[in-house]
Formats: structure tokens, sequence, C-alpha cells
């Protein structure tokens, strides 16, 4: 046999984990995990050590979203790994690709009720794409390397890998296999062609498509084909929330994303259209509203990676099974072979441009000089096109939507799924170490940014330079609206405290540049600001608390019944 | 609708946890479950019945095929199958003619007579569900005392693939 090595179990996992090429591990040490945080000193990975296990694993989320590859979190037994929960749960919610790594009590201890003993991988099964426990430390490079495979292909999500500490400390013969045989995971579909000729079709054969982008798109970064795809066939492109900046949102095909907090040209486009090309997405309530209505009329053609999508929520008439860049390359082949490209704007398309433009006139925005759309729109025009945008979860996140256009595809990343409230900030994190020379700006509120702020620590001390462009009214917003639209103004558990804490002086407080922003003129200096710093930087930017995010979608009704600013 | 899912699956521990969770986390039924190891040991076959329309029964499927430790994961025609579940009745007697009338019915059925008591006695039969349903109305009225049931397992007949 080759490669055959004696060790101990932490070794062989860094050793493995070295050879799936990577380079950081975001994470928190403590008694079960120690074996593997020793290894450190001897290989070379960069340790980046986070002050809650959660950001943690954010980070590796925020880490994988944006370079594609398994984001790696550490964490110890018990309360570390409970911990990372709502982090993996967050991942798998977005299929994201990551791997968390938690250490155990050791063997014999299993069962026992031992101290920081919780039993993690029945916890996690329902939010892990797959979880391992090796019980010998000669399991270890195989595990590693099936968990990688498993956390990357396909649709992507995150692998838990449970080590106890006995099976980290024990020595043993490694191999570190080249090959592997899971028999029962089958990741990749063979091109349908037949089916995307049927689509390409259905697509020639109705009066009003559209293509709809999810995430899918940009997990299989087919940004290129889908843009190919929209321009011979002159398709309008709505997208979900998660498949925003799937399309370039300056395109005039573009009508940004659909949904409870859609745009409203998009909303309306969708409800008139007759046939969706649906890329990459699970329909979710979000997004469709309610599936009967969404689906009325509309003849539905589905392309996913993941089978089980293909009538989970919506009936579609034609699946298209597979990698959807894949298909999609098919799709641009046949229509470059049978010549088909649309020059002439269709009714259809003349329609949607106008019923674009109308909205993009008279939707009602905030009067103030510090609404949310001057803000986002002001952040836009300042940052360069390739800057990566994550956000938190609430009001500022559905502004971003609405107002924040994505130039470049593939740069803007939220947690769309979960929902999960503090992802954004250690989530730049994660992508500005990804990609660093490029600008990260987290948009967040004050809610959720306060949810995992002490991140703070991490981007100064780990000399990660990104930007918290808070949005802060003060108020659990997004709750705020919903009592005043459905709770008769009964405000309750949503005021935040006015300047408590003060974020300009708890970002100096961390070693970070704190600035508050109360005009345009002073959103723009510290925005460039920001942009030239060295060190991580929070824009404090108040704004009104009485706000709501309009359009607006209500829970259990349809996308053409949108309440709109009045 | 009833269907009849067959399920190849590692036979590694923990898996029986994770297919019966993935039924809750889905809100789908689990009508009976019998699980045991194939002639390879490497495998395991799960056997599960369960209630839904057609798009749930679909989505079952889907995410049990989905899941990486199933091998195969087939939905069972059951005009095409044979498919057995074994359970054991005990009923009361309550006087010297109900042990024949018992006797009776086990045989009617193709059931096994164990355990006779003066006050009781228990009948073993494998049947398909429905006839175990029938066999359990006619046992009634003696008093049944308690029942055990494996749920159903399941083979499809050759030729029917």
């Amino acid at each position: 046999m080759n490669n055959m090595e004696n060790m101990i179990g932490a070794k062989a996992l860094m050793t493995a984990m070295e050879k799936e090429g990577v380079k950081e591990v975001f994470g928190l040490p403590g008694g079960a995990n120690l074996p593997m945080y020793d290894e450190f000193a001897r290989c070379n990975i960069r340790h980046i050590l986070t002050r809650h296990e959660q950001s943690a694993a954010h980070m590796a989320d925020g880490f994988g979203r944006v370079s594609r590859k398994p984001g790696v979190c550490f964490a110890t037994s018990g309360p570390g790994a409970t911990n990372i929960l709502t982090g993996i749960a967050t991942a798998q919610a977005d299929s994201a690709p990551m791997v968390a790594v938690t250490g155990q009590v050791p063997t014999p201890m299993i069962g026992k009720d031992a101290f920081q003993e919780s039993d993690i991988i029945g916890m996690a099964n329902p939010v892990v794409k797959y979880a391992f426990q090796p019980r010998h430390a000669s399991e270890i490079p195989e595990v590693v390397k099936k968990g990688f495979f498993i956390a990357e292909t396909g649709r992507p999500g995150p692998v838990l890998i449970d080590i106890p500490k006995d099976v980290q400390q024990n020595e043993a013969e490694m191999v570190f296999p080249d090959e592997f045989k899971i028999q029962g995971y089958h990741p990749w579909a063979d091109p349908d062609i037949v089916a995307v000729e049927k689509a390409i079709d259905m697509l020639l054969h109705s009066e009003k498509p559209v293509i709809l982008a999810g995430g899918g798109t940009i997990i299989s970064s087919a940004f290129a084909e889908l843009q190919a795809v929209a321009e011979a066939l002159m398709l309008p492109v709505v997208t979900t929330f998660k498949g925003k900046g799937a399309f370039p949102e300056n395109h005039p095909l573009s009508l940004g994303p659909i949904g409870m907090h859609g745009h409203a040209e998009a909303n309306r486009i969708m409800s008139e259209a007759d046939c969706v090309l649906a890329i990459g997405t699970r329909f979710s309530d979000r997004s469709v509203g309610t599936f009967e209505e969404f689906e009325k009329n509309l003849k539905i053609i589905h392309m996913d990676v993941d089978p089980a999508e293909i009538g989970k929520n919506q009936t579609a008439q034609l699946a298209v099974v597979g990698d959807v860049k894949m298909n999609l390359r098919i799709m641009v082949k046949l229509l470059l072979q049978k010549v088909i490209k649309k020059t002439e704007e269709s009714p259809w398309v003349k329609h949607v441009k106008e019923t674009k433009a109308y909205w993009q006139e008279n939707l009602k925005l905030h009067p103030g000089e510090m609404g949310a759309a001057k803000i986002l729109r002001k952040l836009r025009e300042i940052l360069p096109k390739e800057s990566i945008i994550t956000t938190e979860v609430g009001q500022h996140q559905m502004w971003a939507s609405l107002f924040y256009d994505v130039i470049q595809p593939g740069t803007f990343f939220s947690s769309t799924g979960l929902g999960t409230m503090g992802w954004g900030f250690p989530a730049s994190i994660g992508a500005k170490v990804a990609k660093p020379d490029v600008p990260v700006v987290d948009i967040a509120g004050d809610g959720s940014f306060a949810m995992t702020e002490n991140s703070l620590a991490t981007a100064v001390l780990e000399d990660i330079p990104v930007i918290v462009f808070v949005l802060n009214n003060f108020t659990l917003g997004m709750v705020a609206q919903w009592q005043r639209t459905f709770y008769e103004r009964r405000m309750i558990g949503v005021d935040q405290g006015k300047y408590c804490p003060d974020y300009v002086k708890l970002a100096e407080s961390y070693g970070a540049q704190g600035i508050r922003a109360q005009s345009m003129d002073e959103l723009d200096k510290a925005i460039r600001d920001a942009l030239s710093s060295d060190v991580a930087t929070v824009i404090d930017i108040p704004i009104d608390p009485e706000e709501d995010v309009l359009p607006f979608v209500a829970p259990g009704t349809s996308l053409k019944d949108m309440i709109l600013p009045s | 609708m009833w269907a009849i899912l067959s399920i190849l699956v590692e036979n590694k521990p923990g898996i029986l946890f994770k297919v019966t969770h993935l039924f809750r986390a889905r809100d789908f039924n689990i009508d009976s479950i019998s699980v045991g190891v194939t002639e390879n040991p490497e495998y395991s076959k799960m056997t599960i019945t369960t209630v839904g329309d057609e798009k749930q029964i679909d989505q079952i499927v889907k995410q049990l095929d989905k899941m990486i430790d199933t091998v195969r994961v087939e939905r069972l025609d059951e005009h095409k199958t044979v498919y057995r579940e074994l359970s054991i009745f005990k009923i009361k007697l309550s006087n010297a003619n109900d042990s024949m009338e018992v006797n009776k019915l086990a045989n009617a059925y193709g059931g096994k007579v164990h355990d006779v008591k003066q006050d009781s006695i228990m009948v073993e039969l494998t049947a398909t569900p429905d006839q175990i349903k029938a066999f359990e109305e006619l046992a009634k009225p003696f008093g049944i005392i308690d029942v055990a049931r494996t749920g159903v397992a399941a083979l499809q007949r050759s030729g029917a693939e």
C-alpha cells in the first residue's frame, strides 16, 4: 500500500485536510478537541479564533459560499458542538459547502452523560448533508476525504465529523486514499438533452415566458449560460432572493427578486407569465407565496440538481434534473445550432420593459434624506462592482434586496433559507478570508448585528478588515413592521434602546474603526474611509424606526397581492 | 393511498434512526416498519408501509433516495409483490366452547395456536395486514388481551420488476 504512515488521529485529520487544500480553520478550542488544536503547531493551516462557535460556523459558511470549497470550523464537544448547530442548519438551508469538526468525549465515556458530552450526531442529523463519527483513528483519512467530497458535490451542504478524544489521540497506520466508494450517493446526473430540447420548445411556444433564477444558479456559477439563454430567447429574468445577482441587475432584461419583499415589477411579471424556466430553486414560500396560486395558469420547467426538489412545492410540467450549468450549457449549444436568436422585441418583452420602467419611476420611497433606498443606492454607487455583500436578517436585508443592485453575478450572499440573524457579519469575515482582495460589506441591522457583534475581535485580531454597514433603527425592525401591519401597532419586544450599545464606541472598544453617518455627505465619506481602512469598520447609520419594507406580500397570499407604499 | 417501500441500506449503526427521523421531519407517516439484515451482511432491508397521497409518496421515495445511506429505494406494487406480516394475538377464553371457536377461526386464516390455557389462547398469524385486520375483527368478541405485530416484509415477484 502507498502513502502509509504511523501517526495519531489528530495529525491524520490535519494531514487529510491539507490534502483537501484547507488553508484556514475557524474555531474555538476546548477540552475535547485539544489534540486537534495541538496539531496547529505542526501544520500549515491557519487557525482563526472566534468568540462563539456559532460565528465559527457562519465564517466557514461565508468562506464556502464565496470560494465554492467547503469552509471548515472546529468546536469542542458538548456546548461547543451545540453552539454550531444553528450555523450548520443555516448552511444546510442554503446548500452551502461546509465541514464542521467537533471533539467528542472519549469513546468509553460516550453514553455515560460525561462532562461536556452531547449526542451531536443525533442532534445534527436533520440539518447535515452527512455526519461521521470515526471510532478508530485509522478511519480518519477516508472520513475526511469522503466528508469534503459530500460537502462540495451535487447540492452542496454541511458535513459533520465528530471525533472522540481518544480517537484523536490514538496512533494508527494511516492510509490516505485517493479513491473511495459511497454506494448510495449519486451527486451527478447525465445531461438531459431531450428534456432541454423540450424546454426550448415550451419557451418558444409560450406567449409570456420568464426565467426564474434561484440560488442553484449561483452555486453552480451558471452566470454566462443564464445570460446567453436569456439574451438568445429574449426572456425577462426574475430571481428568488437567494438567486439575487445570478443575473446582472443592471441588465435590461433583469427584473430582480420576486417574493415577499420582491421588486414590484418582478412580482407583477411573474404573476402574468404563462411559462417559467425555473433554475436551481426550491420554490420557497417566501419566493412564490401560496403554492396553489403560483402554479395556476403557469407551465413550469424545473431545472435542479436535486431530484427531490422536483414536485416538492410546485408541480413541474417538465423536469430537467442535473447540474444547472451543465444543462444550461446544452441549452446554449442547441440554441446556437438551431440558430435561434430573437432580435425583435415581442409584445411581452415590451410590456415587461414598460412595467419595469413604471415601477422604477413610481415606487414611492421614504421621503427623508436617510431613507433606506437612498442609503443603499449610495453604497452601490461607491462600492466597486466586484465587492462582496453579505447581509444579516431583517428589514435591512430586504432593503438590500430591493435597492442594492448586484452588477457582478455571484457577489451577494444572505441567510435566505433559515433566516439566521447574526449570520452576515461572521459570514463576511469568512468571505474576506476567501477573497482578501475585494471589499466585503455586511449590510446589517442593529438587531442582527448585536447577535454576533463579538466577531469584531476576530476581525481585528486576525486582521480581516470587513465593513459592517448598520442601518440602525434601534428596533427589531421587521418584527416591528409586522406588529404595525398585523397587530394594530402593539409593539412588544422590539425596542432595542437608543445607542445601547453605541456601535461607534463598541467598534472602538474592539480596536476597530467606528463611524456614525447621519447625513448623505457623512455616509459618502464614511464608506470611502471604510474602504481605505486597514481595520474593520462599523458604519452606524441611524434611520427612521417607522420605515417599512415595501412592497410586501403578506404570508399566505399570492405575488399579485402586494401591499404597496401608500 | 397505501404504499409498500422496500429500502436497501448499508448495515451500519444509526441508519434506522435516520430513516425514521426523515419521516418525522417531513411529516410523513410510518404505518409499519420491519428491518432485517440481507443475505449480504453489508446491507439491511427495511420494509416500510406508509399512507399518503400520490405526491407525498413520490416525495417520500425521493427523499429516501437522496439519503446517502440508502442504496436502493423501491416502491412495490402490491399486486406484484408477496407481502406478509407476522402477528401474535392473545385471546380471552370465557367458556369451554370458546377454545374450539378460536381454533376454528385460526384455522380459517391459516394461523397456528400456541400456549393454550384455561382462560386464554395465543394465535400466531402470518398474513397480509388486511387479513390480520379481518381476523382481529372476528376475534374481538372473544376479547383480545394483547397483540404483537412485526410490520410488513415484502419481496417483488420474479419477472415483475
